[in-house]
């Protein structure tokens, strides 16, 4: 896209076609490399417009993280000012919210919910894909295209016959219906687990039964410990997609006490509790505060999982 | 059936241990065991509840009794006839139609930067992802504030370059940007994805074109983008997807608790009806048929998908599975 800066007849196809073919075999293979040959000048002209470019971008996705930051140390009254330094600094609001809202229990639910959650789903899921992928049972297959159908089914059809099944089941009002989904596996996880398993060879599960090895101890002791990196990817992804369920907290909590929400529908919470259309004081500080804190750990979790993260997304997206 | 194997601890291994159609009984015993969490959740969160919805979508739900009437088709005739749900369903076709060239351009734009400068990306891949780990509530209290139409960041800037901005959150015309912006803020995952398609590129197809006096722009529209074509597509299918079903955004900028009176009707998508129906007028009747017409059309995109991709989009000899 951005390479229309270059002019059309940059590359002269002279300067490569004489290059003595020992030249060509030495050259890095790399893209840049291609793009600046020949021509230093232009190709640093280019190298120049892409990092601006690059730049320019940068500061505008940074900004509505820096501004949350920025907003969430401001008063009441200067939230809205813009200014990435606050003018009076208020760190005080970090001390306050605790008692404006209860936000140590949201925090504890949604840590629970999302460590139950991500737990259960990468053992389930890591079991029923050993499952698919070490052992030969009739209507294996079938069963297994099955589960990549329910992939393509939207949360949507289920959504409310779901809600009714909790309800049955009397776990409305409670965070079950949050975290207990997981102990079944999730088809994408089980996709994804069940490529890993597959790339393990056979005759290592083949020498440990000779060994007197078990099927649960062939899971235990060597699928799921070879494949560990890739259960990381499972616990990471559901661990984001758990921490970050609104629609789920919605649905299942938002009727009961404030004490029992998660940080997310907290903060559907507190928008309506400072919002001045409904009484209250314009106290967006503290919804910024409470941003901040759900926000964190997410990107936290990112700082020292980024690797799984766009392994995983590489992985789904290029198989998918 | 199976026949017996003869008691000694190996034999499960060994081909004579296998019933006539190769299957062995205590492997095929374990197997069921180990898939048998996922058997479990597909009758009850698949098979039951999705025969469960189809009898709600013929049915008028009582919930003081927990009673299901037989009303026929009615909440399908609902569907063609009742306005909001057309509405909303009109809503959220104008927002995918806008979202998707939107957040397709601005991944690509990514990736193709991070891609052509090399050495240094890494700092700029962790800055871009980072809103695609910020929780949608978070974003959405972000925006709400920096999309205030006269206080608003976004609108400062606009101003500052010359531009009166709209009223993103107010006006109609401009709800539905104010919720692609938000979407696009957030589009690394396509970017991670669109940039592991853009390494795959052979160099040697860039070298070919040099060599034959290719230009940049040229070489970007005849080599780059069918290269990654079934990637672009495959982008194209699921992004469409999400934006049908886009929901948490939009409830939290305009029917939050405390804000749902005031929303405009341009930001009824159907996920949101679908969720008042269901969830506040406790409608499972129409809302179980609203989930079965959307069902039908991500199907319908699929199976698309399915078959026009072939045809549109170059793959590469040889791919398999």
């Amino acid at each position: 896209m951005t390479q229309q800066f270059q002019p059309r007849a940059a590359i002269n196809p002279e300067a490569t076609v004489v290059a003595p073919p020992d030249a060509q075999a030495d050259r890095p293979r790399r893209r840049q490399a291609w793009a600046g040959q020949g021509h230093r000048a232009r190709g640093s002209v280019l190298q120049v417009v892409r990092w601006t470019l690059l730049i320019l971008l940068a500061i505008v996705f940074a900004y509505p993280l820096l501004w949350l930051v920025s907003a969430s140390f401001k008063p009441r009254g200067e939230v809205f000012d813009n200014e990435l330094i606050p003018k009076t600094f208020t760190p005080s609001n970090y001390v306050d919210v605790w008692g404006e809202l209860p936000l140590l229990s949201w925090l504890g639910n949604s840590v629970f919910i999302a460590v139950a959650g991500a737990l259960l789903m990468t053992i389930a899921s890591s079991a029923v894909a050993f499952g698919f992928a070490y052992f030969r049972f009739p209507g294996r297959n079938i069963l297994f295209g099955l589960v990549l159908a329910t992939m393509m089914l939207p949360g949507a059809v289920t959504l409310i016959p779901n809600y009714l099944i909790w309800k049955t089941l009397g776990f409305l009002g409670t965070n079950v219906p949050l975290w207990g989904g997981a102990l079944f596996g999730s088809a994408f996880y089980i996709f994804l687990m069940r490529q890993f398993y597959l790339g393990i060879p056979r005759e290592l599960f083949e020498a440990a039964r000779i060994d007197g090895c078990g099927y649960f101890d062939l899971f235990r002791r060597i699928a799921f410990p070879l494949t560990l990196p890739s259960a990381i990817i499972v616990f990471l992804f559901e661990f984001q997609a758990s921490w970050n369920n609104f629609t789920g907290a919605l649905i299942y909590l938002n009727f009961g006490s404030p004490e029992d929400f998660t940080v997310p529908l907290g903060i559907n919470y507190a928008m309506a509790k400072y919002s001045p259309t409904a009484g209250g004081h314009g106290d967006y500080q503290y919804v910024m505060v409470t941003a901040l804190v759900v926000t964190l750990p997410m990107l936290l979790l990112f700082a020292f999982g980024q690797k799984y993260f766009i392994k995983g997304i590489s992985t789904g997206g290029v198989k998918g | 059936m199976t026949r017996r194997t003869n008691g000694s601890h190996v034999a499960d291994t060994r081909p004579a241990a296998r019933s006539p159609k190769g299957y062995n009984r205590r492997e095929t015993i374990a197997g069921l065991l180990f898939i048998s969490p996922w058997i479990v959740g597909f009758l009850v969160f698949t098979v039951i509840s999705m025969s469960y919805s189809l009898v709600l979508s013929f049915t008028s739900y009582d919930l003081a009794t927990n009673t299901m009437r037989p009303v026929g088709t009615a909440n399908f005739e609902q569907l063609v006839e009742n306005p909001r749900v057309l509405a909303s369903l009109g809503n959220t076709f104008t927002f995918a139609l806008m979202a998707v060239p939107v957040e397709l351009s601005v991944a690509l734009l990514m990736a193709v930067l991070l891609n052509s400068v090399g050495r240094g990306s890494a700092f700029f891949r962790v800055l871009f992802y980072l809103p695609k780990m910020t929780p949608a509530v978070a974003t959405a209290a972000v925006f709400l504030l920096l999309l205030n139409g006269n206080q608003g960041a976004i609108n400062k800037a606009l101003a500052a370059i010359g531009i009166q901005g709209p009223q993103w959150l107010l006006d109609p015309a401009w709800v539905k940007p104010s919720i692609v912006v938000m979407s696009a803020w957030a589009v690394a995952g396509s970017a991670v994805i669109l940039l592991a398609a853009l390494q795959g590129v052979p160099i040697e197809l860039y070298e070919a074109a040099a060599i034959d006096g290719a230009g940049p722009l040229r070489t970007f529209t005849r080599i780059t983008i069918p290269m990654i074509s079934p990637t672009l597509f495959f982008l194209v299918i699921t992004l469409t997807i999400a934006s049908l079903q886009v929901f948490d955004q939009a409830y939290l900028l305009f029917y939050r608790d405390g804000a749902d009176s005031s929303a405009p009707e341009a930001a009824l998508f159907y996920g949101v009806y679908l969720y008042q129906q269901a969830f506040q007028q406790f409608n499972f009747g129409l809302a179980a048929a609203m989930a079965w017409l959307l069902f039908a059309i991500i199907m319908l995109i699929t199976v698309v998908q399915l078959t026009l991709g072939k045809r549109l989009v170059h793959y590469e000899s040889g791919q398999g599975s």
